[in-house]
């Protein structure tokens, strides 16, 4: 069966995984939420056409949570936030970028290995696409644990649910993927808002204007 | 035979005489885009030819190789270019190397440029020789890596089978193919030394690379050694062209007018490289040179995934 | 017939022992000794050409010496005969430089009666077709070569290089004695022709790889066994540096070859995983280890490590295509691994060579006290820069024809079935790729460093050609190197019957001796190379280039001092370094593997002093494994030491409770 559609949706899956790779790779704040944009759209775009080729509306409603929810809605709060409150410019890692992007090879390679054997039975495709979106969760847990800011790794969480959405959409006739999307986006906008309580709550003792113009001698 | 070998000689010409207008395609384009006149797309031929008729200033304790290592840069390149098809698919010297040989022609280019570097016996020799081995010593594995990909795809390391299997091939859209295309434009960045990795335009020296090398260079020297990268510039754009946008090239045993439209889709494909190349170094801001380890590392790291996921499956 | 040849040319070069102690107090002794190895050399390497240019033929010999029940049993077939072809070479380019510098050799009494025995040694090991004869003749070479790294004995570092190397000899041997013991079982028939007819046994099979790799890998230089290496081949004389590291490492590896699949048989597809995994790390190791280094002949030491990984991949290729029964693919490699032997060793004498040439004439051998000998020694410098871009991989020189094979087999190995080799192979080409690529950036550094740029001291200033023996032994070198570059097609077709003793196949085509022109090796429509017709071109083009600029467009030249962006003060001490060199890669690479630190000490503002900079190291191999095994050795003697001062009563317990010990075995064996 090897057929244009299925190369689409392969296609997809891969340029998530490289999306997941370029999120790994990059140092700058700003740079991190613009390739979760990329790596949402490109859900966006793969979880619309798997509605196409598998003849399932319900997938739609997954593209539209997509597209507003990941792709406009928790980016623009991010920024904002970001801008509030100042936050550090580039990203601290716990291992260098090259190591760590070795490490995703390793678990890309590690996902094969687990699919492969296991579905001998299984149709080649569905295998590859399965093997592709474990990849893209197992690299949203690298993200974050090799980071030390709490905004990357709410954004490596993000794109660990991404992939988890990947998978259902590439399964043909999985039920309740909507209901799922939308429980992982409440799920998510939960972690987003938890984080930045936790931030801003920490901010305000330290942004005390009259804490630090004491702090700088300048009130007596 | 001979229309083989005919054909592989108007490739050369081809090649060494289109190569300084599209250095001066992507210096216009670029101007253009930063709200410059720029200078005409003529002008490195007119820069080639003023250089070729000055004197050589030689500094004292260079030595011959230093004279000799501008036209082995040369040919090395020119010879890997003619292993390029670029508007038709079998070439006569094809069976001679392939895509291997090729980047080791291409290494054994700067093998030659970096040991120049260090006869002149100053530091800047050695600032441009040090950080040229280090890119190199990254961008040649990458670009290996996606020799194999490309090989496991098509089933060949020739070229000009490969292109073939592009262009007629039941190929597709293939994940690696994708994973290719991207870590073969940072490695062309990388080896052409553009922005991000070095800019050809700088007069800082920490800044220099490729200019550092070639620094204590005059007269006929330096014109063969901006050909040759010129004829570099050629050969990248035309392997990215018949790799991934093998249209308009004209296969085995074509006629004449098949070749005409082969020319103008390569002429074409030149252009636009010319243009995507000049908004890309336009937009984005040259990297620090440390940094440019972890960009080629992202290369040689898709490469692997590449051949790692041609390796384990046959559709991917 | 040939054997016969052979064993009375060995018995030549053994009389050359008590001769050579002789010959060091006479003024034409060291060259009449020399003389006699490089005859020696060459009939050999004849004999041996001549019995692989007549496949088929097996010739033995059992001489009445050594244990009695066993007698000796000396054999060649086509992997020793190519063996013998590769080292007699390499043996003979070192001998003819011998010629030239021995008679300024200080310690010629202790280089003298040795080296014959070394030479003697290493052949033996190759014709020895009984465990006595090998392990004779092995610990004979090892002795003989630790002799000649002791020459100059009164240097510390020569001392230290000494033990190190004779406890990892003596180390080596003791596996190689077990492995052949469990090869033989009880029986006590070492002879080789029954070893191999006993057939294979699966855990045993298990025992004896991994002695083997710990005995002739740790000669070889496989990682992390390889920390004798690069502290005695630099500190032998250079011509026996060059046999070491061109010869003696490539003995180790017909050893490895001839037990492991000539006498127990039987491949297993992860003994190739295994073997290809030791050879990557191995190369890679070696290699940023060489990117470090400042000292040049340590600096070829680690080259050599680097290029015997690149040696064991081709092998364990070759085992993992045998094991599946993908004979074809095997031959391939097989031939990659056998053909890179033969390069590298060529290639590391004549470099070897060169880098005595240099200590010879500026009794330097740190890079930063070197350079600008290109003007002072060209011969030489052009030697060395042959050497330095074979060994860089470039085309159409040899060690690009063995790496383009080896990647050809690569490629050929998605058709494995085993899931572990899918995914090793690819990390595996990866790493050796990134080593090949590196060892281009080592050899800039070393070449250029050096012999380009202006002398970076007085002695670099001072340096004089080389003698005439030594120019000949690196010409016949740089001729043999390009040949086999140009000509791959002959030069496989003498490898072939070596290889199909090793494996059974069919003839491979594009491997034949009228190949001249173009090596293809997966049949047609597969890739191919020709070294010729790309030598061709890229030497028509340099040279059509040339012409044409000269004719057409001007000649002119004129010197003046070096531009170096104006500045006007340019001291030779502001050229880069061989640390300089290495700093981009020592940031990227050395700060993960090595730990690398750079640090600045500044004055404070107002003092004259200078600031210092300093770079710092710690080798993985030596803080990982040896030296905590070097403390557990220790604390283990220390406590032993108390046996030494027991009393009397307590030695004749000890002694009583070792018979009842050994008693209680016996009975419970039986």
């Amino acid at each position: 069966m090897h057929s244009l559609a299925f190369d689409i949706a392969h296609m997809f899956a891969g340029a998530m995984l490289v999306a997941s790779f370029a999120l790994l790779y990059q140092r700058r704040m700003s740079g991190i939420v613009d390739t979760y944009v990329v790596h949402s759209l490109i859900l966006t775009v793969a979880a619309g056409w798997q509605a196409y080729i598998q003849d399932a509306p319900h997938l739609y409603v997954t593209a539209a949570i997509a597209l507003v929810f990941k792709t406009l809605i928790i980016p623009i709060a991010l920024r904002r936030i970001m801008r509030r409150l100042d936050i550090h410019r580039s990203v601290e890692t716990v291992l260098g970028i090259g190591p760590t992007m070795l490490l995703g090879v390793g678990l890309v390679a590690l996902s094969i290995l687990l699919i492969f054997p296991v579905t001998e039975s299984a149709d080649a495709f569905a295998r590859e696409d399965l093997a592709l979106a474990l990849s893209v969760i197992l690299l949203g847990l690298l993200t974050m644990i090799t980071r030390r800011n709490a905004i990357t790794q709410v954004i490596g969480f993000l794109s660990l649910e991404n992939g988890l959405i990947l998978a259902a959409v590439g399964v043909r006739g999985m039920p309740l993927v909507v209901e799922i999307s939308v429980a992982f986006s409440v799920l998510a906008a939960f972690v987003v808002f938890g984080v930045f309580f936790f931030r801003i709550r920490e901010r305000f003792d330290t942004l005390d204007v009259q804490a630090l113009g004491e702090f700088r001698g300048e009130r007596r | 035979m001979l229309v083989g070998l005919l054909l592989q000689g108007l490739q050369m010409a081809l090649v060494l005489a289109l190569a300084p207008l599209l250095v001066g395609w992507v210096r216009k384009v670029k101007a253009r885009l930063t709200r410059r006149r720029g200078a005409s797309v003529l002008q490195p031929y007119r820069d080639i030819f003023r250089l070729l008729h000055k004197e050589a200033v030689l500094a004292d304790n260079a030595s011959w190789l230093f004279r000799v290592a501008p036209y082995l840069v040369f040919a090395a390149i020119w010879v890997a270019a003619a292993l390029v098809p670029t508007y038709a698919t079998s070439l006569a010297f094809s069976e001679a190397a392939d895509l291997i040989v090729i980047v080791a022609l291409l290494g054994s280019a700067r093998f030659f440029l970096a040991l120049a570097a260090l006869d002149a016996g100053t530091s800047f020799g050695g600032i441009g020789a040090s950080r040229e081995m280090m890119i190199a010593a990254l961008a040649e594995p990458a670009m290996i890596m996606l020799v194999f990909s490309l090989a496991l795809v098509a089933g060949t390391t020739s070229l000009s089978a490969v292109a073939e299997h592009m262009l007629t091939g039941d190929v597709g859209l293939r994940v690696t193919l994708g994973l290719a295309l991207i870590g073969l434009v940072i490695v062309a960045v990388a080896e052409n030394g553009r922005i991000p990795v070095d800019n050809p335009a700088t007069h800082l020296e920490l800044t220099m690379v490729h200019e550092a090398m070639v620094l204590e260079y005059s007269g006929r020297h330096l014109a063969m050694i901006e050909l040759a990268a010129a004829v570099k510039l050629v050969l990248y754009v035309s392997l990215l062209g018949t790799l991934f946008a093998p249209w308009g090239i004209a296969q085995f045993g074509a006629g004449p007018q098949a070749l005409a439209i082969g020319i103008g889709a390569w002429v074409g494909k030149l252009a636009v490289a010319g243009l995507l190349l000049g908004l890309f170094e336009t937009s984005i801001a040259k990297m620090r040179v440390f940094r440019v380890g972890e960009f080629l590392g992202a290369a040689l790291l898709l490469g692997l995934l590449g051949t790692l996921l041609l390796f384990v499956s046959r559709n991917l | 017939m040939s054997v016969h040849v052979c064993l009375f040319a060995i018995f030549v070069l053994l009389s050359g022992c008590p001769a050579g102690i002789w010959a060091a107090r006479r003024p034409g002794g060291s060259a009449l000794i020399y003389s006699v190895c490089a005859a020696v050399a060459a009939v050999m390497a004849g004999t041996a050409l001549g019995v692989l240019v007549r496949p088929g033929e097996t010739a033995g010999a059992v001489l009445p010496m050594g244990v009695p029940w066993l007698q000796a049993h000396f054999e060649i077939d086509a992997l020793s005969a190519f063996f013998l072809l590769v080292i007699n070479l390499g043996a003979l380019a070192a001998s003819i430089y011998g010629m030239g510098t021995g008679r300024s050799e200080p310690e010629a009494g202790r280089i003298l009666p040795f080296y014959p025995l070394f030479l003697a040694g290493i052949n033996l090991v190759l014709l020895a077709a009984d465990a006595f004869t090998f392990l004779l003749s092995w610990e004979s070479m090892s002795l003989a070569s630790w002799a000649l790294v002791m020459a100059h004995h009164r240097q510390s570092e020569t001392q230290r290089a000494g033990f190190v190397y004779i406890v990892m000899a003596a180390f080596g041997t003791l596996a190689l004695l077990l492995a052949f013991g469990l090869l033989a079982g009880t029986g006590g028939n070492y002879a080789f022709s029954q070893l191999r007819q006993a057939g294979p046994d699966a855990g045993l099979g298990v025992v004896v790889l991994l002695l083997v790799l710990i005995g002739a890998g740790s000669k070889a230089g496989l990682a992390p066994l390889h920390v004798w290496l690069p502290l005695a081949h630099p500190a032998a004389p250079s011509h026996v540096s060059a046999l070491m590291s061109g010869v003696m490492t490539k003995v180790a590896i017909y050893a490895l070859l001839r037990i492991l699949l000539d006498l127990l048989g039987g491949v297993q597809w992860w003994w190739g995983a295994l073997l290809i995994t030791l050879g990557a790390l191995t190369a890679v190791m070696g290699v940023l280890y060489a990117l470090m280094e400042t000292d040049l002949k340590r600096l070829l030491a680690y080259s050599t490590v680097e290029n015997v990984g690149f040696i064991f991949i081709g092998i364990g290729l070759g085992m993992a295509f045998q094991a599946n029964g993908m004979n074809a693919a095997a031959a391939l490699a097989y031939s990659a691994a056998l053909f890179h032997v033969l390069n590298h060793s060529w290639i590391k004498s004549l470099l070897f060579l060169g880098a005595g040439a240099v200590l010879h004439a500026t009794h330097e051998r740190r890079l930063d006290a070197l350079g600008g000998l290109i003007r002072r020694m060209p011969y030489t410098a052009f030697c060395f820069l042959v050497g330095s871009a074979a060994i860089a991989s470039l085309p159409p020189l040899n060690a690009f024809a063995s790496e383009w094979l080896t990647l050809q087999a690569i490629l050929l190995s998605p058709d494995l079935p085993q899931w572990l080799l899918r995914f090793l192979v690819p990390a595996v080409g990866a790493l050796m790729v990134l080593a090949a690529a590196l060892a281009g950036a080592v050899f800039v550094k070393a070449f250029g460093i050096a012999f380009l740029g202006r002398p970076r001291s007085a002695e670099a200033e001072a340096a004089q050609e080389t003698n005439r023996h030594a120019g000949a032994a690196m010409t016949m070198l740089v001729v043999l190197c390009v040949l086999a570059g140009i000509f791959i097609g002959p030069v496989l077709h003498v490898i072939q019957p070596a290889v199909a003793a090793i494996v059974e196949r069919p003839a491979l085509p594009g491997f034949g001796i009228a190949d001249i022109a173009f090596v293809a090796p997966t049949g047609v429509g597969g890739g191919s190379y020709s070294g010729f017709f790309v030598f061709l071109f890229v030497a028509m083009s340099a040279w059509g280039a040339a012409l044409a600029i000269h004719r057409g467009a001007s000649r002119a030249t004129r010197r003046s001092p070096a531009w170096d962006c104006g500045f006007a003060l340019n001291h030779p001490a502001f050229q880069y370094g061989a640390g300089s060199m290495a700093q981009p890669l020592r940031r990227i690479f050395g700060t993960v593997v090595f730990r690398a630190t750079e640090t600045v000490e500044m004055p404070p503002p107002g003092s004259v002093e200078p600031a210092r900079y300093c770079t710092t190291q710690r080798d993985p191999a030596w803080d990982l494994i040896f030296t905590p095994v070097a403390g557990v050795v220790a604390a283990i003697a220390d406590r032993i030491d108390g046996l030494q001062f027991l009393s009397i009563r307590r030695y004749l317990a000890m002694m009583f409770a070792g018979l009842v010990a050994l008693l209680i075995l016996v009975a419970l064996w039986r």
